[in-house]
């Protein structure tokens, strides 16, 4: 397969490298906080890569996404408290435990549209926010240090925060890749034409809901297995993962980045990323600035960084 | 009628205090081109939206090749034979012309939890798309963004789509809607090919179109049936010429 020489191709392969050097870069200047920075923005990215399949490309705009980086960060926590360390359990579990709530979520709110699923997608997200409040085996309101990442036997040390980001930087990719994969598929084509209009879709022939409901929940999976990462990173998970303004900011890295191309929620997340870790060191407001910077781009740029580059939205 | 692919039986709508359909009863055999013809809300979008299965009779039944449809949503219709297309022109507007058909394709070529190929370079859903295509006589505009394509092929493409369904019935809404008398001339060329190879329901403004294509026309007077039989029976129908075509040859002065 070869691939042409577009600005956005040489784009996504100068930040694949980028991504790529940075434990490198790290350890040349001792900067130990630069890989966790990059670790928590590649697995924001996993987060806004598996929103924007079903936004993006689904139409789906889901204000809920966030609950997925709780479900699989607590299944994580709540299976190390309780001395189950493994990773080859804590992992599957928290993408499984992500699929039955996307299957439930997604029952419920994909037969309405618009505000209406925005609105269920959001009420969902809060019910598992306060039920993890309630939890006070698992630290409630104040949440709970885990003291030890997922073991995986000795194939991987997830405590050497190089390994780990270079985990995390190999599932980023392999995620792209099969999003990727997917939505030039025959079910992706359908995804994509539900977004477009999905009264003709139903008129050619298409049951919609059925393809809907699966990408929906592959989504979540995905989101899932980015909270199991995001809990290993942090070694702590709270309430706060998925509180509704995180959801917020999964929107705007996939908008940022540029809605319905594969690649440009990871340029979303860097970028949002970056920039508010940037405009911290200089103000406390950096909302205030973030804020109108995103109203400009969303106004202005209807194709995101992406479309800036590319001038159009079709990839 | 042995040979009958669609009947309709008792049909009708309410929407308020509006009856679009009248105990609408008709029966179309296969291999017919029957036109549905009546003045501007006489009820016809509202029929063909109940024979395609997006609205829901509030009496009647509608029976395709025998089988009972009435409570069958949209897509099952669909994968039946019964095609439809849209009088304000429905489609993907963000894909190509090739991609609108090729989905159409897509849609009756099995299940489509296929998660891995590029749909875009299968040959079994591009060549049939392709021939679709071909017959409106829009070959040459494959690749282009559908909103970039005029008013005219829209209405062609619309038929193309229906068509790439493999139908056994298509149920077309106005084709010839907004469309200059060149374009018009193409459309009825398109309909004209078409007829025998499908049964088709009609539904036409333009009564020349009409009369030349018709084997039987049916007039929708408020929702209800006025009359029903063959061209000529109809162009001599008195009730018809008072309720219907006088109107539309004074409008067109
Ligand atoms: N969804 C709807 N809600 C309310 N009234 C409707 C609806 N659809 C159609 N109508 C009314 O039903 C009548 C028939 O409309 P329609 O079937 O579009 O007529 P035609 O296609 O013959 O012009 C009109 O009076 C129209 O206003
Ligand atoms: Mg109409």
């Amino acid at each position: 397969m070869s691939v042409p020489l577009t600005p956005r191709n040489a784009l996504v392969a100068g930040v694949i490298g980028i991504l790529a050097l940075v434990p490198i870069y790290a350890a040349a200047g001792g900067n130990t906080f630069m890989i966790s920075l990059f670790t928590r923005i590649v697995i924001l990215a996993i987060a806004a890569v598996s929103l924007n399949l079903i936004m993006g490309f689904g139409g789906m705009v889901s204000f809920g996404h966030a609950a997925y980086l709780g479900i699989g960060g607590y299944a994580v926590g709540i299976l190390a408290k309780e001395g189950v360390n493994s990773g080859f359990l804590q992992w599957p579990l928290a993408v499984a435990a992500s699929a039955l709530f996307a299957v439930t979520v997604g029952a419920l709110s994909l037969r309405t549209r618009g505000v209406y699923f925005i609105m269920i997608t959001l009420a969902f997200a809060q019910m598992v926010y306060y039920v993890a409040i309630g939890l006070d085996r698992y630290g409630g309101d104040d949440g709970m240090t885990i003291y030890k990442r997922s073991q995986f036997g000795g194939v991987i040390d997830l405590s050497n925060k190089t390994a780990f980001y270079y985990l995390c930087l190999a599932l980023l990719l392999a995620a792209i890749y099969l999003v990727w994969r997917l939505v030039h598929s025959r079910f992706g084509m359908v995804i994509q034409g539900a977004r477009s209009n999905e009264r003709r879709m139903r008129a050619i022939g298409f049951p919609t809901y059925r393809y809907k409901l699966l990408c929906f929940v592959f989504a979540g999976m995905l989101c899932g297995l980015a909270g199991a990462l995001l809990a290993n990173h942090t070694d702590f998970i709270s309430p706060a993962l998925m509180h509704w303004t995180r959801s917020g900011d999964l929107i705007v890295m996939a908008v940022l980045g540029g809605m319905g191309t594969v690649f440009g929620p990871v340029i979303g997340a860097l970028a949002l990323l970056v920039l508010e870790e940037a405009l911290s060191g200089i103000t406390q407001y950096s909302q205030i600035i973030l804020g109108p910077l995103f109203l400009l781009v969303v106004l202005f740029a209807r194709g995101g960084i992406d479309g800036l580059l590319v001038g159009g939205r079709h990839g | 009628m042995a040979d009958a692919l669609l009947e309709i039986e008792g049909v009708s709508k309410r929407f308020g205090g509006v009856i679009a359909s009248d105990a609408i009863s008709l029966t179309v055999p296969k291999g017919e081109l029957h036109a549905v013809i009546g003045p501007n809300g006489a009820g016809k979008t509202t029929l063909i939206a109940q024979l395609a299965g997006e609205i829901t009779p509030n009496a009647g039944r509608i029976r395709f090749d025998g089988l009972d449809v009435t409570a069958l949503p949209v897509d099952r219709r669909s994968q039946l034979g019964l095609a439809r297309s849209f009088q304000i022109t429905s489609l993907f507007l963000d894909f190509t012309a090739l991609d609108n058909v090729a989905l159409a394709v897509q849609a009756h070529a099995g299940h489509s939890f296929r998660f891995w190929r590029n749909a875009r370079r299968e040959p079994q859903l591009r060549d049939p798309a392709r021939a679709a295509l071909a017959r409106v006589g829009l070959a040459g505009r494959a690749d282009v963004i559908v909103s970039k394509l005029s008013h005219g092929e829209h209405r062609q493409l619309e038929i193309a789509m229906a068509l790439a369904t493999s139908p056994r019935m298509l149920l077309l809404d106005e084709p010839t809607a907004g469309m200059g008398p060149e374009e018009s001339a193409r459309m009825v060329k398109t309909l004209r090919e078409l007829k025998g190879e499908l049964t088709i329901l009609l539904i036409e403004h333009d009564m020349e179109a009409v009369f030349a294509l018709a084997d039987r026309i049916t007039v929708l007077v408020y929702g209800r049936i006025i009359a029903s039989g063959a061209p000529e029976a109809i162009r001599a129908n008195a009730e018809v010429r008072e309720a219907y075509l006088g109107e539309q040859e004074a409008a067109h002065g």
